[in-house]
């Protein structure tokens, strides 16, 4: 109980730091304090690897991530929270804010939180099992295909990620050349592509359609 | 003394889901609405454990698991589109994305 109450505040104030903090980089380490605190009820529900992973992959990478873009962009100046460009968006905002928790605690408390109320469908919380068994065996044989999907997922994310933040080539810009140099470079271009072309006999016909234009 | 059941655990996820959700609406920096958007899949996290608890089975904590990938695929994708907006307009908010419309 004690456990739950300390980590639970934890849990909250960091979550509520995450949204009112006006400084981005506050706003990422309130979010370790969420994660931490979820970290620890993930121990107190005897969820051992979980909270590990918790605690490596999001206090370590996630995070560390969203600093170094903050760091890297330079965007860590206070915003400026009183700017409502919607007008009244924010009443509403809180407003759809209440009404989804009040639906959240209504189905919750009305009894509803056992969906079917089947118990133990795939492997039971075994307790002479370690925990990292447990969920390895679950893992590599009823949602083995889920796992590999997930392999491929991060592959595609990360080559994703390295496309999309690489920087685009820049076309070269004549005008930033003194004046005649810019020429003698397209000259010396145009000779070494020359070049090439002779070298490779194949390739003659359409070459000197280009050098036409 | 009042009884820990998994209903404590569940309200407190409600309870992070919805500032995470209230945080998503009400901010403008995509980095912070990125960070909201973690809130809201660590709240649902806990609520899977917790039912994974209460149920007696380890699918729960087997789902977690690929949340958690989810999770990070997902900001390092976002992250990326966002230093590529941010590259080339300083100081860009949700707002201004969208621009990108054709």
């Amino acid at each position: 109980m004690f456990v739950f109450l300390v980590s639970g505040a934890i849990c909250l104030g960091g979550a509520l730091g995450v949204v009112l903090f006006r400084n981005t980089v506050h706003n990422a380490l309130s979010l370790v304090a969420t994660l931490f605190g979820v970290a620890v009820l993930f121990i107190a529900q005897e969820a051992y690897f979980l909270a590990a992973i918790q605690v490596i992959v999001y206090a370590g990478a996630i995070v560390i991530l969203f600093l170094f873009v903050i760091m890297l962009l330079g965007v860590d100046r206070a915003t400026a929270l009183k700017r409502d460009p919607i007008l009244g968006q924010r009443p509403l905002a809180v407003l759809t804010g209440a009404g989804l928790l009040g639906l959240g605690l209504t189905a919750l408390l009305a009894g509803a939180s056992r969906v079917t109320g089947e118990r133990s469908s795939l492997a039971p919380l075994d307790p002479d099992v370690p925990d990292v068994d447990r969920l390895g065996r679950v893992l590599f044989t009823d949602y083995v295909f889920a796992f590999e999907i997930t392999a491929v997922l991060l592959t595609i994310a990360v080559v994703g990620a390295v496309v999309l933040s690489r920087r685009a080539k820049k076309p070269i810009d004549l005008d930033e050349f003194p004046e005649g140099t810019a020429a003698e470079e397209l000259e010396r271009v145009r000779a070494s592509q020359d070049v090439e072309q002779e070298a490779a006999p194949a390739a003659g016909g359409s070459g000197d359609g280009e050098d036409a234009r | 003394m009042l009884q820990l059941t998994e209903s404590w655990y569940l309200v407190l996820a409600a309870l992070i889901f919805t500032i995470g959700a209230v945080g998503l609406l009400i901010r403008r920096n995509p980095l912070v609405m990125f960070m909201c958007v973690e809130l809201m899949l660590n709240a649902v996290n806990l609520s899977f454990v917790a039912f994974a608890r209460s149920l007696d089975d380890v699918a729960g904590q087997a789902i977690v698991f690929f949340v958690l990938v989810l999770a990070a695929a997902e900001v390092v994708v976002g992250l990326a589109i966002i230093v590529a907006i941010l590259r080339r307009r300083e100081g860009a908010d949700a707002d201004d994305v969208s621009l990108m419309r054709g």
